[in-house]
């Protein structure tokens, strides 16, 4: 199968691979899908809890290219963003940007659904109610 | 060095050259009907698919007369299957066999099920052979074959063939086997081995794509099948169509070929293996699927923990090999061959095949080893589970979302 060229430069050159630490207050991880199911996720981000804005996004994946480059290109979008900001993110705005093919649509899902993940990680820990998946 | 470096020979080889130069009169100026008994375009065509018989009865010792043409070893398993199953109805209609076969294989006892037969599906051993035990108490007073694969093409492990024949000798049962990795590779006798029926492809062993063969043993005991292609009444009436015969002449070629160079080969062929296995094998976490001891020389079936087949893949895009992922196609499928060894889901995702060949080369093989351990590193740098096995965490014990 032919990934698009975006695929590929983010497969070579993931932005933001790494771990922040996953006790401390200000940061929110999400960890999603199963490696029975050949894709799993865990998207974390670091929260600036004076203005609510994301001052830093990690990411590590296990799965194919398009699901490396879904979450690669995730934290990229993430950094700078307010959280409401962050979840107006649609899957779909990650498929339309990295030309995924429909039998990896679930890649970009899974992306949303890691950063859905994250941010209520990071609201429970700070006495927020979770939102609604 | 040219990128990127075939190592998928399992799935099909390049066609030697020699066997194309010896085609090519078949496809020009040699064009008769093999079945033209009246003049000499027939006649020399003939004489090249007798030759060719002749080749490949000597690669598996056999009569020339037991060789019967088919368009490839899908159609072989076919015919022998079903045509087994029909002409001995009356003898009874229970087939054994096993889960890590060719889907040739697989399903055309599908379709046996379907007309009223009975198959049973084996579970294989750990190492991915079947016990022979198993076999044994498999079989009933309905049962009219057993059909094992001499090697996967998945993980090249061999069966015992000549302890599985023998069983069917005592029960008085056909023995079918998919040889298709095995011709041409390492020593297949039909006598030795006690085969009934042998199906063989020409495309795996450096031949054209299109042909292949179906050894049915003439006696001791005399095996027939019924046809499931209808019309001239070529090849003993239990093929017809007229002969492929440049595609015959280059399965011949193929198999002299085989025959000829199988020692040197194999010596080389497995030393170059063995080469990249140890190296492979340093990476931590690295699994070689099935036995290494009852093995293909040219290929090794290894499982990277950690790391996703398909990533794997797009990792390592300057050598063609093959992902025990299925997971390109719309469905996530791990490989059936890996699951039926008892392997996880993930483990099986995470394994490659490599196949090497005749073409391969020590420098080639140099390459594909640094080239697989470079991205196996990075890709576990970039996995999350690596991270949590590294951390000592038991990822059985975490509550995945499944999607």
């Amino acid at each position: 199968m032919a990934y698009s060229d975006k695929v590929i430069d983010h497969y070579n050159n993931p932005r933001n691979v790494g771990t922040l630490d996953k006790e401390k207050k200000s940061v929110g991880t999400g960890l999603v899908g199963a490696p029975e199911c050949g894709d799993v996720m865990r998207l974390q981000i670091e929260v600036d809890e004076e203005t609510n804005e994301i001052k830093d996004a990690k990411f590590k994946t296990f799965g194919c290219g398009s699901a490396i480059a879904s979450s690669s290109l995730a934290t990229e979008w993430l950094k700078g963003k307010t959280i409401d900001e962050a979840l107006a993110i649609d899957n779909m705005e990650i498929v339309e940007e990295l030309a995924l093919p429909p039998v990896k649509i679930h890649c970009s899902v899974l992306a949303e659904d890691a950063i859905k993940h994250a941010i209520n990680d990071y609201r429970e820990k700070n006495g927020l109610e979770p939102l609604e998946k | 060095m040219n990128l990127p470096i075939y190592l998928d020979n399992n799935a099909t080889t390049p066609m030697d050259p020699r066997v194309l130069e010896a085609m090519m009169p078949y496809m020009t100026n040699l064009y008769g009907n093999a079945a033209s008994r009246n003049h000499s375009f027939g006649w020399a065509a003939e004489e090249a698919v007798d030759y060719a018989r002749e080749q490949i009865a000597k690669l598996i010792n056999c009569s020339p007369k037991e060789i019967i043409f088919t368009s490839g070893a899908t159609e072989s398993d076919n015919l022998a299957i079903k045509g087994a199953f029909e002409m001995y109805a009356s003898e009874g209609n229970h087939i054994i066999t096993c889960k890590t076969e060719h889907k040739a294989v697989l399903d055309a006892c599908k379709r046996v099920e379907k007309a009223g037969g009975e198959v049973t599906y084996l579970d294989p051993q750990a190492d991915g052979r079947v016990k022979l035990e198993d076999i044994e108490n498999a079989i009933t007073d309905k049962t009219i074959m057993v059909s094992i694969m001499y090697a996967n093409n998945e993980i090249g492990v061999v069966q015992d063939i000549k302890g599985i024949s023998a069983i069917c000798r005592k029960h008085n049962i056909l023995c079918m086997t998919d040889a298709v990795q095995a011709v041409g590779k390492i020593p297949v006798d039909v006598q030795a081995d006690g085969i009934d029926l042998l199906a063989l492809s020409g495309h795996k062993i450096y031949g054209p794509k299109g042909v292949g063969a179906l050894y049915v043993r003439r006696k001791n005991p005399r095996v027939k099948v019924t046809a499931q292609i209808d019309g001239g009444g070529h090849e003993r009436g239990m093929r017809s169509g007229t002969l492929n015969v440049p595609g015959i002449v280059g399965l011949g070629k193929a198999c002299q070929l085989c025959n000829d160079e199988m020692e040197s080969e194999t010596a080389r062929l497995s030393g170059m293996r063995d080469k990249l296995e140890k190296e492979l094998s340093q990476l931590e976490e690295s699994y070689i699927n099935g036995s290494v001891e009852h093995r293909l020389p040219h290929i090794s079936n290894i499982s990277f923990t950690y790391v996703e087949g398909e990533g794997l893949m797009m990792g390592v895009k300057d050598i063609a090999v093959s992902s025990g992922s299925a997971c390109t196609s719309a469905s996530l499928e791990p490989s059936y061959v890996l699951k039926a060894l008892g392997l996880s889901d993930d483990l099986a995702h995470s394994s490659l095949r490599f196949g090497l060949g005749r073409f391969t080369t020590e420098e080639e093989v140099d390459y594909a080893i640094n080239h697989v351990k470079e991205a196996v590193t990075k890709l576990r740098e970039m996995s999350p589970l690596w991270e949590m096995f590294k951390d000592g965490i038991d990822l059985s014990t975490i509550e995945w979302e499944e999607h």
